[in-house]
């Protein structure tokens, strides 16, 4: 920095990059062309969608949009209650996301912002849940969610996972660096009760890294697929990808519907990353490169 | 009032404390055990348990079907069991194969995009990270969808796609040796369906790691490679001695997550393989076999012996992993 700061600008940019202009083109050229691939499967999911058996067989394919799209739609519904399926997954990554981001910031401010006997202990604890392979408990969970009567109900899924290890890693990094611990104490003198500190203080200042929690939660939730296969058994309470997983491996597969299906599955995430694809990204290496 | 009136006062006399502040000591005492306890109530009931309990259930016979009742103590029979099953053998191989196969490229690829994405180039470089990343946050169910129709063999558009590469003037002589080979049955075949699933893996995960290395890169000061373009560096010296070596602590905190993950991939290779496995189980990871073993031949007891079996494996993989790279990995870079 201090070097470059006395350098001319357009010299800089050479010396910074160390690449000639042609350089630069092609480098540009292979990055884009391997961002199209990677985006390739998702374009290709929504053109499918809208044609109908016969073109999606085809050679060539298509690879523009066609007109079949309402009546693939038409298919996947008189297939699955497929409205109820979007119900599902919205209502148990809603539940999941509203009781996480309580419970692991109200968790990963208590860790940020107090010292208690055997804290040290208790959040080494927490981070080595963490490296638990969820498929070790798949059996018994299943039993413990058959023993309370829960199958075949959302709570089965989203109860579990209410104050995941995760969520409170990240909060306590975010409450640890963005809240000076002064604000407990001028609370305090103030008469706030503990829980008011959290509450009026702490979760005004987290919000941001709150919303993050929400939304890799949400995503994490609406895309779980072995939790909902074990224990959830009609169709009317199937969240999106365990109804997906019924239309497959039939005589005649109705990929028309099948797709039309995906791509109702990809939307709403596709619609949370334009939206907020930085704070996603960031959430996520958060998490995991702080451990 | 009254009871110093009449008796004698105490030699010390304790201030009276209220009702309201005696709470209020005692729910600042307890705020932090109170704000932390969610997660280890919950862990204990869906964490804890399951875990002792599945070591349990290991040691014996059960169809729950039958009821809790009917659990027979078999001691270590279906341990032993397992080590003789040869699809239980086919599954770790299997999932080893897919491990590397996808965890590798992941790496190799990973590390000069995120190179050339924080060094290289001045724009765009957000929306070229973010394209790289969508693969990661979404369903692994509908992609795996997605990519069945991709690999098809009639009119699969990859296979399409080979055809034309492997017949057009231009590519043909890249692409000619092809010809004979095509179509490719990629999932019907025993053969190609480890390598359709590990390209599947690969294409939804590289673009995490590229995420990772790049904010590893972010940390790398400045200066470093401006005393490299003094002392007459090239790009390529630059990437091969600045960087690399300073990422190895991220190379192996992301090689372990790919471990970890790799080696309980469950969601991918099922659907692809309609749930079966594929022919003659090539295909089959340990998590489905674990999983058809537990929930559609209902032999509980040996699935929860599989469920250990893979958690020695990860271990001990990592243990190794450990070992080998850990002490470079580990070191803090100064």
């Amino acid at each position: 920095m201090r070097m470059t700061a006395s350098t001319p600008r357009t010299a800089r940019r050479n010396e910074r990059t160390g690449r000639s202009p042609v350089g630069q083109f092609f480098l540009y050229l292979g990055l884009i062309a391997l961002a199209l691939l990677t985006l390739f499967p998702f374009y290709w999911m929504f053109v499918l969608s809208s044609h109908s058996q016969s073109t999606i067989f085809s050679a060539p394919p298509p690879l523009w949009f066609g007109e079949f799209l309402e009546r693939n739609y038409n298919a996947l519904l008189a297939r699955l209650p497929f409205l109820r399926n979007i119900w599902n997954s919205f209502y148990i990554a809603l539940m999941a996301t509203i009781t996480t981001m309580f419970f692991a910031s109200l968790a990963g401010f208590a860790f940020a912002m107090y010292d208690f006997r055997f804290k040290r202990f208790l959040f080494a604890f927490v981070i080595g849940s963490l490296m638990i392979p969820p498929l070790l408990g798949i059996i018994p969970y299943y039993l413990i969610i058959q023993f309370l009567g829960w199958l075949d109900t959302p709570r089965a899924i989203w109860v579990p996972g209410m104050a995941g290890a995760f969520g409170i890693f990240l909060m306590r990094q975010y409450v640890a660096s963005s809240m000076p611990r002064e604000l407990m104490d001028a609370g305090r003198i103030d008469g706030a009760s503990e829980f008011r500190l959290y509450w009026n203080i702490a979760l005004p200042i987290i919000r941001p890294g709150l919303a993050t929690l929400g939304m890799l939660t949400f995503i994490g939730q609406w895309n779980n697929f072995l939790g909902p296969l074990v224990v959830l058994n009609s169709r009317e309470n199937y969240t999106i990808p365990v109804a997906l997983r019924t239309l497959q491996g039939q005589i005649q597969t109705d990929w028309g519907a099948v797709l039309t299906g995906t791509s109702l599955a990809v939307l709403p995430l596709l619609i949370i990353f334009v939206f907020a694809s930085k704070q996603v990204i960031e959430g996520l290496v958060a998490g995991s490169v702080k451990g | 009032m009254a009871r110093t009136t009449t008796s004698p006062p105490p030699p010390v006399s304790l201030p009276r404390i209220s009702w309201s502040t005696r709470f209020d000591k005692l729910q600042r005492r307890f705020a932090p055990f109170v704000f932390i306890s969610p997660f280890f109530i919950l862990f204990a009931i869906f964490g804890l348990f399951p875990i002792v309990f599945s070591m349990y259930l290991s040691l014996q016979e059960w169809n729950p079907i039958q009821g809790l009742g009917t659990m027979r103590y078999i001691g270590l029979e279906n341990y032993t069991w397992l080590m003789g099953d040869p699809w239980f053998w086919r599954s770790i191989t299997n999932t080893l194969w897919i491990a590397f196969a996808s965890g590798i490229p992941q790496h190799l690829v990973a590390i000069p995009l995120a190179f050339a994405l924080s060094r290289g180039i001045q724009s765009f470089r957000h929306p070229l990270t973010a394209a790289y990343f969508l693969p990661y946050i979404t369903s692994a169910v509908a992609i795996a969808l997605v990519f069945q129709t991709i690999f098809g063999t009639q009119f699969g558009i990859l296979n399409q796609t080979l055809q034309y590469l492997a017949t057009a003037p231009w590519s043909a002589w890249l692409f000619g040796g092809l010809a004979d080979s095509l179509p490719v049955n990629w999932l019907g075949r025993a053969p190609n369906i480890k390598p359709a699933i590990s390209l599947l893996v690969w294409w939804q995960f590289f673009g995490f790691n590229v995420v990772l290395y790049a904010a590893g890169l972010a940390t790398i000061p400045k200066d470093y490679y401006e005393a490299a373009q003094i002392d007459g560096a090239s790009g390529r010296q630059s990437f091969f001695h600045i960087p690399l070596p300073l990422l190895r602590p991220m190379i192996f905190f992301a090689v372990t997550f790919t471990i970890i993950g790799n080696l309980q991939l469950f969601d991918q290779p099922f659907i692809l393989t309609d749930g079966t496995g594929g022919t003659s189980q090539a295909g089959m990871t340990v998590a489905m076999y674990l999983y058809r073993t537990g929930f559609e031949w209902l032999e509980m007891g040996t699935a929860a012996a599989i469920s250990w079996l893979l958690f020695l494996l990860i271990g001990t993989l990592t243990v190794i992993h450990f070992y080998f790279f850990g002490r470079s990995g580990l070191e803090t870079r100064d």
